[in-house]
């Protein structure tokens, strides 16, 4: 028997001091908010390793039990929380970044108004997150699912007098509601199956049944329907739309929600799900497939943006959609691992993109930048850093995670594996055409101090009146920590062909493999190959295949300097050469576009004609109205009876007395 | 012997009469004693059909409703004595404080 680990304090600890800024932030100093939050936060943090260390020591999964909540009939969901080795790598991603961000956002929003405000969404968020990541059911985590959607409604709106941010949130939240739809529905499927929403009832039960294979069952269906809500929040194909346009927030939030953690929680449900998954050929290859479309999809809308963070946004996106292909391949550990070193390189690429927004003034524009390597150094190398770790060039991060993914997938099909290389030359490219724009060539911006009244990312910076400047210290310490664990963050899973130890994949075994059923039933499907001793055909093939995913990397970077360094006005010709083709990719593939007409205008029309001016006025104002027009009339009429005047009462009270007397003495007579 | 029907129109006329002071006058007295005039009318039909039936509990109804009428009286003209003193009119439509 473990011991309480007092998990309930980690969740609780942000909302403490969410509530203090909340109810009493407009109060405070700025430094008293700022140390709130932080110390919340970093506590989190502490109580997240504190666990960490005690690892080896507890027997795991570890349930610990809160609160009653929900007992209907044989129907039980608590407030009870669940930590296993899946948990544990969410935990410590989530509050280790989510903290090094939140010192990040002290001094980014700094001169902004809403300063304590910002930081109360922001510890709300770290509460639903946390909540997430160690709810014990379904339920639960629901709770924190949905929780997370609000916190990121709030923050994509933080600037809510700008229409465009309120309607990003507005925007975010909707297609949120369409994913979240599919996971409810999941929710009454095992409720109704297996009667319970806990990890511990349901998985045991999944595990009694067999692998469907033919076709649609009950597995299969719960997987679709739980991919579809996956979808929603961790931006995927169709409902990737809402993410792009969720960077109107400030960039600290881009990092923290839009790229580091809440749209992961995607993969981390699916990849919790797995036993639910691995039995669900169908719903898997699904997985896998909208895994890999959205990862090209993504990549190639990302080469033609101009806006800095959008393209880290489509980038975001895209790398998302390597994570649901390894899912998809039933390398969950790979995608866990890849969560993990996209947590720390995209969260680093945001911040540094803030910096460098921050460092010109609030100019989002590439077209606008240039040369910036030698104003802003600490943000140029740090941005590097990140840089090479998302391209996947070894020894960084990036390689690594997407290397275990790349291999796995290209065991299931090498379709899979082909369109994922093609994705990373495509990252590669985008990412240097990025880094290129921004820090190399010539600066191409107006004077920066001039610009500040016109800023995008509307925050005060009306004491730097100078031109480009480099971001304070409370900055640049995140960068610098993010930018460190970006090269060594990969070191923890270097695969055995590259003469490592794959510790992470060891280390996430007893979740993913306990309940393989493949394993099982075949003995050595690929899904367990981890866990047969490797041939050196099939480790020599695995070198190859790193190699081919390298060089397309390095491909990207060639094909970004050329473009982007060596010939800068080749970019143009290329892209009047190409018309329409490019005209597409700017403008996103007119998705939205398509949207609009297929789902919104429909959607707004049909409200505004049949249910707004038809049922709504036409039927129920109306019937009101009719009913209170109609009574009117009625006592107009009636009124002039009560005249005050007693004589006509007594008349009255004489007629109907004459009338009764008549009508009894012809009643008499007959 | 006069007929039980000669009573009954006698009191149907004078209750009539009664009816038709107290909905066309405007002073306060005469319409106070087309009130007493509609009792007296029903009292005698009650006294008629007592006679006519040869029961008691007729003529005990009519001096219940003396008894009653002489209360009303006191009362009523003492509220008419406070009402001329206040108003010094005698004239219904006049006292008409509490109308809207």
């Amino acid at each position: 028997m473990t011991p309480s680990l007092h998990l309930w304090l980690i969740p609780i600890l942000p909302i403490i001091g969410a509530a203090i800024n909340g109810f009493v932030g407009r109060r405070l100093t700025r430094e008293a908010s700022a140390s709130v939050a932080l110390l919340f936060c970093g506590s989190a943090f502490a109580a997240a390793l504190v666990i960490a260390a005690r690892f080896s020591t507890l027997s795991l999964p570890h349930v610990e039990y809160l609160a009653h909540w929900i007992r209907a009939g044989s129907f039980q969901a608590d407030f009870a929380f669940y930590l296993d080795q899946l948990s544990l790598v969410m935990l410590l991603v989530v509050t280790g970044v989510g903290f090094l961000i939140h010192i990040y956002a002290v001094g980014y929003m700094w001169d902004d108004p809403g300063f304590y405000r910002f930081f109360c969404y922001l510890n709300l968020f770290m509460f639903f997150m946390l909540t997430l990541v160690l709810a014990s059911n379904y339920l639960l985590m629901f709770i924190g699912w949905e929780g997370v959607g609000l916190a990121s409604y709030l923050l994509i709106g933080f600037w809510f007098t700008k229409d465009s941010a309120a309607s990003a949130g507005k925007k975010a939240f909707i297609v949120n509601r369409i994913g979240d739809f599919g996971f409810l529905i999941a929710l009454f499927l095992m409720i109704k199956h297996f009667g319970s929403l806990n990890f511990a009832d349901v998985f045991p039960s999944v595990s009694g049944m067999g692998v469907e294979s033919a076709g649609a069952g009950l597995l299969t269906s719960i997987g679709l329907l739980l991919m579809v809500g996956a979808a929603g929040k961790s931006a995927q194909l169709p409902l990737y739309v809402w993410l792009p346009d969720a960077m109107e927030g400030p960039t600290p939030v881009s990092a923290l929600i839009h790229a580091a953690t809440m749209v992961t929680a995607g993969v981390y449900m699916v990849s919790r799900s797995h036993v639910i998954f691995e039995r669900a050929p169908m719903a898997l290859m699904v997985v896998a497939v909208i895994g890999t479309l959205t990862a090209l999809f993504a990549a190639t809308i990302g080469i033609a943006q101009t806006d800095i963070k959008k393209v880290l946004a489509y980038s975001t996106v895209s790398q998302l959609g390597y994570m649901f292909m390894a899912c998809g391949v039933a390398a969950f550990s790979a995608a866990i691992f890849h969560l993990m070193t996209h947590a720390f390189f995209k969260g680093l690429l945001f911040l540094g993109a803030g910096s460098v927004i921050h460092a010109l003034g609030g100019e989002q524009d590439m077209r606008r930048m240039g040369g910036l390597r030698r104003e802003i150094p600490w943000t140029f190398w740090t941005m590097t850093f990140a840089t090479i770790a998302i391209a996947g060039i070894p020894p960084f991060a990036g390689f690594f995670s997407k290397d275990e993914i790349l291999w796995r997938a290209s065991r299931v099909s090498l379709v899979y594996w082909g369109l994922g290389v093609f994705t990373a030359f495509l990252t590669s490219f985008y990412m240097f055409r990025l880094w290129f724009l921004t820090f190399f060539g010539d600066y191409r911006g107006t004077n920066t101090s001039a610009e500040h009244g016109a800023a995008q990312d509307a925050h005060g910076h009306e004491d730097h009146g100078h031109a480009v400047h480099e971001s304070p210290k409370i900055m640049l310490v995140p960068l610098m920590i993010l930018a460190v664990l970006s090269l060594v963050g990969g070191w923890v899973g270097v695969p055995a062909s590259l003469g490592g130890g794959d510790h992470f994949d060891k280390f996430l075994a007893p979740v993913f493999h306990s309940t393989n059923p493949t394993a099982e039933a075949q003995g050595g499907a690929p899904e367990a190959s981890t866990e047969v001793p490797e041939t050196g055909a099939s480790r020599n093939q695995e070198l190859i295949f790193t190699g081919i995913s390298v060089s397309a990397a390095g491909l990207g970077l060639l094909l970004a300097w050329l473009l982007y360094y060596r010939r800068p006005d080749l970019p143009q010709e290329i892209a009047r050469g190409l018309g329409r083709l490019y005209g597409a990719v700017a403008n996103k593939y007119y998705v939205d576009e398509l949207y609009a007409a297929l789902f919104v205008t429909p959607l707004v029309d049909g409200s505004t004609r049949i249910l707004w001016h038809g049922v709504d006025q036409n039927v129920i104002d109306a019937s009101v109205n009719d009913a209170a027009d109609g009574a009117r009339h009625v006592s107009d009429t009636v009124r002039h009876m009560q005249s005050g005047n007693i004589r006509s009462y007594a008349g009255w009270v004489a007629v109907g007395a004459a009338v009764n007397i008549a009508y009894m003495v012809w009643m008499g007579v007959r | 012997m006069v007929p039980l029907s000669y009573y009954l129109i006698l009191s149907g006329i004078l209750f009539a009469c009664g009816v038709l002071g107290f909905l066309i006058k405007r002073n306060i007295i005469t319409i106070f004693m087309s009130i007493e005039l509609m009792l007296n009318g029903v009292n005698l039909s009650f006294v008629a059909f007592a006679a006519h039936w040869h029961a008691l509990s007729g003529q005990v109804f009519v001096f219940f409703v003396m008894v009653v009428a002489a209360a009303e009286t006191a009362v009523g003209l003492a509220i008419i004595i406070a009402v001329y003193r206040t108003r010094e009119t005698l004239n219904v439509d006049q006292v008409n404080l509490l109308k809207l």
